[in-house]
């Protein structure tokens, strides 16, 4: 992997409108059951303007971003060699149906380890009106020759 | 919805909430369709297979989606979730006929009573084997 990568900003990835019934087929398939993540009268009386988005549905509109980073020519990263290592992610507030959200990814960092290589990737959510919703950090880990 | 837990009440050690998940390849595939993900070897055997796994494994995102939720449900609104992180550490191998059974249980881990803010420590199993490393989920409790 290119270690010249790091500290690389990615252009923003196109803006991805959050719709309710994805933020309930998400909710479904994390065995997400609260009203408030199905139900928008639920969602409404809870203050939310509606269906709110379990914590992880943030991976979805992080992943435009880490395609950006592993399609880059000069990266030289083998997807095929690539294994997901750590995930997390940090919250200003949760992710709502009708939010339209920009994530921009950061290369925080490149290491080598015992020939293979980690990429930790932060990627940048920000709503409509410029404000951060998550920021989500992806460790991915490129196995070396074998 | 539940009222929120205070944190006063809490007790580095205490068992706050779990649960059991029956995941089945149709799991799998509703994952996969919502989240995105279409990587092979979470629904095809011969794939998995021929990069040297044991079999279709769940997707790590999909372990790591349903094991906050018994956290989420807790604390009573998901806003309260301020930070949630895990490290990957072995796969959940789910059967075609038996599919794959993982635990979740979440019990309190550090207390800071100044930022009003509890981290969560999960353990999440699957024949007896944590999956996850590091799983842990801060919520604010303020």
């Amino acid at each position: 992997m290119n270690p010249e990568l790091q500290g690389r900003v990615f252009p923003p990835a196109p803006p991805y409108l959050v719709g309710r019934e994805k933020v309930r087929e998400f909710s479904r398939a994390v065995f997400a059951t609260n009203p408030i993540n199905h139900d928008p009268e639920a969602a409404r009386a809870a203050g939310y303007a509606d269906v709110v988005a379990p914590p992880t549905f943030a991976v979805v509109v992080q992943e435009a971003t880490l395609a950006q980073l592993l399609s880059e020519p000069g990266a030289g990263i083998d997807f095929s060699r690539v294994v997901h290592g750590d995930q997390r992610f940090s919250f200003s507030r949760p992710i709502v149906a009708g939010d339209e959200l920009t994530a921009t990814l950061t290369v925080a960092s490149v290491k080598s380890l015992g020939g293979h290589s980690m990429v930790t990737a932060e990627s940048n959510v920000l709503d409509a009106t410029g404000a951060h919703v998550v920021t989500a950090t992806s460790t991915l880990v490129v196995r070396g020759d074998e | 919805m539940s009222t929120t837990p205070a944190l006063e009440s809490l007790s580095v050690g205490d068992v706050v909430a779990g649960g059991s998940f029956a995941l089945t390849r149709d799991s799998l595939v509703r994952y996969a369709g919502a989240s995105g993900d279409f990587n092979p070897i979470h629904y095809r055997d011969d794939v998995a297979v021929s990069v040297g796994l044991p079999g279709v494994l769940a997707h790590g995102m999909l372990t790591m989606g349903f094991a906050v939720q018994p956290v989420v449900d807790w604390v009573g609104d998901p806003a309260r979730i301020v930070d949630y992180q895990v490290r990957f550490t072995r796969p959940v191998l789910v059967d075609p006929v038996d599919g794959a059974v993982v635990t979740v249980v979440a019990r309190v881990g550090v207390i800071d009573a100044e930022a009003r803010v509890a981290r969560i420590d999960l353990t999440v199993t699957f024949n007896d084997q944590t999956v996850l490393g590091k799983a842990q989920a801060r919520v604010s409790l303020a």
